[in-house]
């Protein structure tokens, strides 16, 4: 993909990211934040092709670390906020 | 197995999709959970579909990282007390800022793209994905009270602050000068990861849940910027709305907390002296 390709997606996203979020009631601010977390931990993608690459035991090494580090924030994120909204649903 | 880029940018836009009707459906309380699960549905795609990858030559080391690293996610989510989820979430948006730094670095090692964007994103996914990831662990060490919650901070902080700043942006361009130079990627990582514990370490426990959502709005833009490192659409979509809605989360909890956000950020050292 070239650079005006990848620049044009990228700040369309941020408009749309913007425009995404108007009224939020409080007490949804922490599961909010807690599920886009989740989300920004779409760096797993990047993870999964640096550590399953042949490019070298470095590469390797920083893939494997980045790999564990983001499915904690992937799996830990989305758990975690399912167990948040849960609460809310029992009250 | 493999198949075409075509297909697997397809497949990524299915997931932007899935997350972007994921955080609609979590700024309502009838749709939260189900928000919730169309974007945990949209990751799913997004990796899957990754593993068809055509750089993608080996599983084993993939697989280990998934097993330990979901073991650890989800003893985390599972065992956390309800009133600790604030410091839970700053923990884990630590690790995500941390593994955007991580496949920075990977990146630069392996070589693939010295030219001026490739190197100006890896440093704005090293120099944002660290300052993530030691500014989230001081927010967590602040509200699980390993550290005191009260504002700290030394004379002259801000100028300290400032120089680690403009002498990361330096060694960014230095790098751009000439793309071959791990010293001066150090010495970028170990800059950006100071800034981050000094920017959290003078903001008060209160404030702190402001802060945990702003550093959540970066590391969304940490792996945007690995997203432009890699030529990933995915990671420069999905990344750059988190960290605009991150972005606006953050005002909005400052509006409810009759905050503004440059009094959270800079303001507090002024008041606690």
């Amino acid at each position: 993909m070239d650079f005006v390709a990848q620049l044009t997606l990228f700040v369309l996203a941020i408009f749309l990211g913007v425009e995404l979020i108007t009224k939020v009631p409080p007490t949804l601010h922490t599961p909010l934040m807690s599920g886009s977390n989740a989300i920004s931990g779409i760096t797993l993608v990047g993870a999964l092709i640096a550590a399953g690459s042949d490019a070298g035991l470095l590469i390797n090494v920083l893939g494997f670390i980045a790999v564990v580090l983001a499915t904690i924030n992937v799996i830990g994120g989305f758990m975690v906020t399912n167990r948040m909204l849960a609460m809310f649903k029992r009250k | 197995m493999q198949i075409s880029d075509n297909w697997i940018d397809i497949a990524y836009l299915i997931s932007a999709v899935l997350f972007v009707l994921g955080i609609k459906g979590l700024t309502k309380p009838k749709t939260a959970v189900r928000g919730n699960m169309l974007a945990a549905a949209g990751m799913g795609v997004a990796c899957v579909v990754t593993l068809l990858h055509r750089d993608i030559v080996t599983y084993e080391i993939i697989i280990a990282g998934v097993i330990v690293g979901g073991v650890i996610g989800a003893i985390l989510a599972k065992k956390v007390q309800m009133t600790a989820m604030p410091q839970l979430v700053a923990l884990l948006n630590g690790f995500g800022g941390g593994a955007s730094f991580a496949v920075a670095a990977a990146e630069f090692f392996r070589g693939g793209h010295p030219d001026m964007v490739g190197i100006i994103a890896t440093g704005a996914a090293v120099l944002i994905g660290a300052v993530t990831l030691t500014g989230s662990f001081v927010a967590f060490a602040k509200l699980q009270e390993l550290i005191g919650g009260k504002p700290m901070g030394f004379p002259g902080m801000k100028l300290v602050n400032a120089l680690l700043l403009i002498g990361s942006l330096v060694a960014i361009g230095y790098l751009v000068a000439n793309p071959g130079t791990p010293a001066v990627f150090w010495a970028l990582a170990i800059a950006a990861a100071i800034l981050g514990v000094l920017l959290v370490l003078p903001i008060g426990g209160a404030d702190m849940p402001v802060v945990i959502a702003l550093l959540n709005s970066y590391s969304g833009i940490a792996a945007s910027a690995a997203g432009f490192v890699m030529g990933n659409s995915a990671l420069i979509v999905t990344g750059s709305l988190v960290g605009a809605s991150g972005l606006i989360l953050t005002q909005i909890m400052c509006k409810a907390m009759n905050r503004s956000l440059t009094n959270v950020l800079f303001g507090v050292m002024a008041e606690a002296g």
